[in-house]
């Protein structure tokens, strides 16, 4: 039986997240009427200018510097020539030969807590195409221009993934930086970030690469994972019966879960690529790119460092509350109010995601904010509430009833009993209430009564409805029975 | 290389072009001439010169992230052969 490499490379689109477009003054707001936000340059109307947009280039170059990437001085704009009604141009502008961001690596971490370094091969900037609709407007097709203009990053990786994991940790580390350094949100479902993936196999050992299929419209993390496997099956399928793989362009259905021929490389379209006469090189001066470098906010490997390094979080851990930049400040904000790395790691992944998670909120969303969630887990290592309770207060504070952790505690009269006199108290009328109970416990054998001690403190806390201290309620209890037998 | 018709029928397959026989007999023998022009220039040696982007000795200007267009859609639509619902239309492009 043959063994079979698989060699995935992945072209991430980002959408960059300026206010205009990247060649003219359009607005780049998401959900507008359609074409009230498509002007003449975005058109192609004749005689129109484009005018680059400052913005587009930083961010680019931010990206560029956050995967250590090498910043030519010298880039330039080319035309792609294609024919397609949501492209009125005829040509897409982008960068062929000179893109802004040359090569530089990523470092992704995997499921098993290593990590792995992809490079990247260039990313360069470019225009995206207006939207076409297939409904049927009377057998004709709507055209909405305004995406047209809005400008887009292209990350291009080495063929350096071996897997589909691999591939969808790659696509993780490239939504976490982006959103980190704040030049696209990322929202792979509303397409700011979209992917095509090359896959080829190979057998084990062989060096030089098999015969590639380009997989377009995977966009979403999960449909990465899906559509490598799909196609990873069928290629070595394929080969396995005696066939061989065409270079060819094929699309992911989601919903069959299949990958389809869309077109063979024999019919694809000749670009022609030349230099746009309209743009003039883009020179970056070494000041302003190391203005630029100045200004980088700690990025998500440094922070899931720092997070496993000083504050003594497990790997995964540190690689949840790094994953986005939200998250990351969130918890970290936590840390500084209750002053506690585990307790808040604990506590913002689980009390609050699984809340956020059930009502599909974003953690920017969250009704209870980091400070109230600081406070509050707080107040459970310093005792003035059992865990439980602090359940209650978190329930409170998310249903918006109370400013505080310690509004709530005090207008639910949730404080925590250690005065042992008034446990003592409860205690004893419990026993009292308890005869048989009792009775059972002390004819018990004495190794099992640690377990039968268990309805006693559950009658306990219940009569202090959860405000006795457990651990103070067990060992009294202990002391009270025992002095029973 | 010399051209041949069936180059002459691909390109102009490729760029959505009504050609006849004619024309395409013309266009053979045009392109042709302009071919045997670029193998004159290719036969200059241009080793270790840059390839020239933009003929002006001048870098890009960019200008500030600022929205400063508004709609213009009546206008743009005015001119279209069919619009509906804001949308351009279209012969249809997908089956």
């Amino acid at each position: 039986m043959m063994q079979w490499e698989t060699v995935i490379g992945l072209e991430v689109h980002v959408q960059l997240a300026t206010r205009s477009k990247i060649f003219s003054g359009a607005s780049t707001a998401f959900g507008a009427e359609p074409n009230t936000q498509a002007c003449a340059v975005d058109l192609g109307l004749p005689g129109v200018l484009p005018v680059l947009n400052e913005a587009a280039v930083s961010m680019a170059v931010q990206f560029g510097l956050a995967v250590h990437a090498q910043i030519p001085e010298v880039s330039v704009f080319d035309r792609k020539n294609y024919f397609y009604p949501d492209l009125p141009k005829g040509y897409q502008t982008s960068q062929m030969y000179h893109p802004i961001v040359g090569p530089g690596e990523v470092e992704v971490s995997l499921e098993d807590g290593s990590t792995k370094s992809i490079r990247i091969h260039h990313a360069h900037l470019e225009e995206d195409a207006g939207k076409s609709l297939h409904e049927d407007f009377h057998g004709m097709t709507g055209i909405d221009l305004n995406r047209a203009g809005t400008p887009l990053l292209e990350i291009v990786s080495e063929p350096d993934m071996r897997n589909a994991k691999e591939a969808a940790a790659f696509l993780k580390a490239i939504y976490s930086i982006v959103t980190y350094l704040g030049i696209s949100d990322g929202n792979m479902a509303e397409g700011s970030m979209r992917c095509d993936v090359n896959v080829s196999v190979r057998p084990q050992g062989q060096a030089s690469l098999g015969t590639r299929a380009e997989v377009k419209n995977v966009n979403s993390f999960r449909f990465v994972e899906r559509a490598i496997a799909f196609e990873v099956e069928r290629q070595i399928e394929l080969i396995e019966d005696g066939g061989r793989v065409v270079q060819e362009t094929r699309l992911y259905d989601p919903e069959r879960d299949e990958t389809r021929s869309m077109r063979t490389k024999e019919e694809a379209n000749d670009y022609r690529y030349f230099p746009c006469p309209d743009l003039l090189p883009v020179v970056l001066d070494q000041a302003y790119v190391e203005h630029l470098r100045g200004q980088l906010p700690e990025l998500p490997a440094d922070k899931r460092a720092r997070f496993e390094r000083e504050l003594g979080l497990s790997a995964y851990d540190a690689g949840v509350l790094s994953a986005s930049r939200d998250m990351a400040e969130y918890f970290e904000e936590v840390k500084n109010e209750c002053g506690d790395a585990k307790q808040a790691a604990n506590w913002v992944q689980g009390e609050l995601s699984g809340a956020l998670n059930r009502e599909n909120l974003l953690i920017t969303q969250s009704p209870v904010s980091a400070r109230q969630l600081g406070q509050l887990v707080g107040r459970v290592m310093d005792d003035t509430i059992s865990g439980k309770a602090a359940k209650q207060v978190f329930q409170a504070l998310w249903n918006g009833q109370g400013n505080s952790a310690d509004d709530v505690i005090e207008a639910q009269g949730l404080k925590q009993v250690t005065d042992s006199g008034a446990i003592e108290a409860m205690i004893d009328q419990v026993i009292a209430d308890s005869p048989a109970q009792v009775a059972q416990y002390c004819d018990a054998e004495p190794e099992k009564r640690g377990k039968m001690i268990g309805y006693f403190v559950g009658q306990v806390m219940k009569a202090s409805r959860g405000t006795a201290n457990p651990q103070q309620v067990n060992g009294l209890l202990k002391e009270k029975l025992d002095a029973l037998l | 290389m010399a051209l041949e018709d069936s180059h002459v029928r691909r390109a102009a397959h490729l760029a959505r072009l009504g050609v006849s026989d004619d024309q395409a007999r013309g266009f053979v023998d045009d392109l042709n001439r302009i071919l045997e022009m670029v193998d004159q220039l290719q036969s200059l040696d241009t080793e270790g010169v840059a390839p020239l982007a933009h003929p002006l000795d001048a870098t890009q200007r960019l200008r500030a992230d600022e929205v400063t267009e508004s709609s213009q859609r009546d206008t743009f639509q005015h001119s279209a052969p069919a619009v509906e619902n804001g949308l351009y239309l279209v012969p249809r492009v997908v089956e």
